[in-house]
């Protein structure tokens, strides 16, 4: 058997509807996250590429629904824990706790 | 003299070109769809780290030249409907192309 392999974000040229140009302004949090990777990347933490492998295998189902910078901070941190900078662990913690600040 | 870190470019503008057939698991950068059509060089953009390795956290070495590479419209399409002579451009790096003969 031959797979030809294709990522879900390889598409082109495949039916997608049409393409929506809307403008919108950012959230704190997606403010947020872009800073996280930039300042990341410029320290060497993480390159543009492991974030994009991180992104691409993503499943098809949740590749469609994240918005896009819940895509890129899925991908932040899981190449954070590829590279052992962060635990999983700390991950949850941060999460958590992140998730009781909010419902304070 | 050959630098291990680093390809030679090996085709020049004018040189026709064909994309490999291949379809790997893992981080690529060639589309899909341009997989196997047949191009001719366009320009060279510059020699970088390989991203295929890059993704990897590894050094992405040896570095390889990129190029701009210009394809017939009608041969990425076998539907297209447009002028005959529309092309679109393609940057794809040196170790995903043949020599077309």
């Amino acid at each position: 058997m031959t797979i030809n392999y294709r990522g879900i974000h390889d598409m082109g040229g495949l039916p997608a509807g049409k393409v929506e140009a809307a403008e919108h302004d950012y959230a704190l949090w997606e403010k947020r996250v872009d800073a996280l990777m930039v300042l990341l990347s410029k320290k060497g933490h993480l390159t543009v590429d492991e974030l994009r492998r991180n992104i691409e295998t993503l499943g098809a189902e949740a590749y469609d629904k994240m918005s896009y910078y819940e895509r890129w901070i899925y991908a932040i941190t899981q190449t954070l824990i590829q590279r052992g900078i962060i635990t999983i662990d700390e991950l949850g913690t941060g999460i958590e706790k992140a998730q009781s600040h909010g419902k304070r | 003299m050959a630098n291990a870190d680093r390809a030679d470019p090996g085709f020049v503008p004018g040189d026709a070109v064909a994309v490999r057939t291949i379809y790997p698991l893992g981080h690529v950068r060639t589309p899909y769809y341009i997989r196997g059509k047949r191009g001719v060089i366009e320009r060279l953009c510059g020699v970088y780290g390989n991203p295929e390795e890059l993704a990897y956290a590894r050094p992405g070495l040896p570095k390889q030249p990129l190029y701009r590479v210009r394809f017939l419209q009608r041969e990425v399409w076998p539907e297209y409907r447009g002028g005959a002579d529309d092309t679109v451009d393609i940057e794809i790096f040196q170790h995903w192309l043949e020599t077309d003969r």
